[in-house]
C-alpha cells in the first residue's frame, strides 16, 4: 500500500516536472522565433521537410476520405430521398472535423515522429552540446524553425485535405451514384458559412499544428539520449499528439459549434 | 543537407496549393462570393409568430432569394416578434404594401420569409416596415384545430 502510494506520487511529480519543462521550452522557442525570421533558409528547408513531404500522404488520404464519406454518405441519405444534401454532408463534417483533426494525426505520424527522431539522434550523438559548445543555442538554430514551420504548415495541409476531400466526395456522389451536380454544391454553397465553418476548421488546424509540433519537438528534445530513448520519444510523440488532438478537438468544437 | 533552388521551389509550389485549397473552401464551398452585407438595405416586419424562424434564415420573393433574416427580437409592448431583413441593395423596387409570410420549403425543411409585392407605387427604403404579415403555421396548432373541428362535427 505505501509503495503504491509512493510510486503514485512518483509518477506524479515526475509528470509536472515534464510539463514545466515542456512550458519552459515552448517559452524559449516562442522567443527564438525572432531569430529564425531574419533567416528564411532555415524555415524554408523545414517547410520543405515538414511540408512538402506531407504533401502526397495528406491529399491521398483526403481524397480517400471525401469518397469513403460520398459513398456512406449516399447510402444513409438516400432513404430518406435527401441524396441532394449529400454536399453538406461531405462538406460540413469534412470543414468542421475530419479536415483539422485527420490532417493533424497524420501529421503528427508523418512528421511529427520524424522531427523528434531526428532531435533525439542530434541529441543523442552530442550534436546539441557541439552547438551550445560553439555558443550556437541550438533551440534557436535547430528548434525554432522547425516549430514555426509545423505552425505554418498545418492550416495549409488542412485545407487541402478538406479540399481534396470534398472534390473526392463529388468525384463518387455524381460521378459514381448519380448525384446532381449542380444540388451537390449549390447545397454545401447554402448551408455552409464562411465564417462559422471555415474559419473555425482554419483556427482548429492552427491549434493542432501549435500542439503537434511543440510535443515532437520537446520530446525530441526531451529523449534519454540512446536508441532506445530515442525509439520510446517517438512512440510517446505519436502517442501524446493523438490524444492532444482529440481532446482539443471536443473541447474547441464544444466552443465553437456550441450555440447555433 | 544544404537547402536548394528545387527545394524553395517546392516550398512555393506547397504554400501556394495550401492557400489556393483554402481560397476554394472560401469561394465554392461557403459561397463568399455571392452576398455581402454591404450593399443591402433594412427593412422590419412584425409578426404574431415567426415560428421557427432564425437569424440568417432567407428571405425570398417569387422563389428567389434576395436577403438574409438578420435579427429576431420580442416587443414586450405589443407581444409580437420584430423581424429583421437584410434586402441585397440591387433588388430597392419593393413596393411599400409588400406582404411577408413565413413559410415553410417543403414538408419538414427550413423556414423562410417570403415577401408577395402588392401595387403601390411607393418603395420601401432603408428602415421601412412592412404592416401586412401572415404568422408560421405551427404544425401543431393546425392539428390541433384540425382534431377539434372533426370532433365537433361528429357530435
Amino acid at each position: 500500500m505505501i509503495e503504491f502510494l509512493q510510486h503514485l506520487g512518483k509518477s506524479t511529480h515526475t509528470s509536472f516536472t515534464k510539463l514545466g519543462r515542456a512550458t519552459y521550452f515552448l517559452l524559449q522557442t516562442v522567443t527564438g522565433i525572432l531569430s529564425v525570421l531574419p533567416r528564411p533558409g532555415l524555415l524554408l528547408k523545414q517547410m520543405y521537410s515538414v511540408g512538402v513531404l506531407s504533401f502526397l500522404i495528406i491529399t491521398i488520404s483526403g481524397l480517400f476520405v471525401g469518397m469513403v464519406l460520398g459513398l456512406q454518405g449516399y447510402y444513409i441519405l438516400s432513404d430518406f430521398g435527401a441524396e441532394e444534401t449529400l454536399g453538406v454532408m461531405v462538406a460540413a463534417s469534412l470543414v468542421r472535423e475530419l479536415g483539422p483533426v485527420v490532417s493533424a494525426l497524420l501529421f503528427a505520424g508523418r512528421a511529427g515522429s520524424a522531427l523528434t527522431a531526428e532531435i533525439g539522434l542530434m541529441k543523442a550523438t552530442e550534436q546539441l552540446s557541439g552547438m551550445e559548445m560553439m555558443a550556437v543555442d541550438p533551440i534557436k538554430r535547430i528548434i525554432s524553425p522547425r516549430f514555426l514551420a509545423g505552425f505554418l504548415s498545418m492550416p495549409l495541409l488542412a485545407g487541402l485535405f478538406s479540399a481534396v476531400g470534398i472534390i473526392g466526395g463529388q468525384i463518387v456522389g455524381s460521378g459514381l451514384l448519380g448525384v446532381d451536380e449542380g444540388a451537390y454544391w449549390s447545397q454545401m454553397q447554402a448551408k455552409l458559412d464562411f465564417q462559422d465553418d471555415i474559419i473555425n476548421g482554419v483556427i482548429k488546424s492552427i491549434v493542432f499544428g501549435f500542439v503537434a509540433s511543440w510535443i515532437a519537438l520537446f520530446e525530441g528534445y526531451d529523449a534519454i539520449p540512446t536508441s532506445e530513448g530515442v525509439s520510446r520519444a517517438t512512440t510517446r510523440t505519436v502517442v501524446n499528439s493523438a490524444f492532444s488532438i482529440l481532446g482539443l478537438d471536443f473541447i474547441l468544437t464544444a466552443l465553437m459549434f456550441g450555440d447555433d | 543537407m544544404q537547402h536548394t533552388s528545387t527545394q524553395d521551389t517546392l516550398v512555393g509550389l506547397f504554400v501556394a496549393s495550401g492557400i489556393v485549397g483554402l481560397f476554394f473552401l472560401a469561394m465554392q464551398v461557403s459561397n463568399l462570393s455571392s452576398f455581402t452585407e454591404n450593399d443591402s438595405y433594412t427593412i422590419t416586419a412584425r409578426f404574431e409568430n415567426s415560428g421557427g424562424l432564425k437569424v440568417k434564415s432567407a428571405v425570398s420573393a417569387a422563389g428567389v432569394k434576395i436577403g438574409r433574416v438578420s435579427a429576431i427580437s420580442f416587443d414586450p409592448k405589443t407581444y409580437q416578434s420584430v423581424v429583421q431583413m437584410n434586402i441585397d441593395a440591387r433588388y430597392n423596387t419593393l413596393p411599400e404594401d409588400t406582404t411577408a409570410s413565413v413559410f415553410t420549403a417543403g414538408l419538414l425543411g427550413e423556414q423562410y420569409v417570403n415577401l408577395e409585392p402588392g401595387g403601390s407605387d411607393d418603395y420601401l427604403k432603408n428602415g421601412g416596415k412592412i404592416d401586412i404579415t401572415q404568422s408560421a403555421i405551427i404544425l401543431e396548432k393546425a392539428l390541433g384545430q384540425f382534431l377539434f373541428k372533426a370532433a365537433e362535427e361528429k357530435k
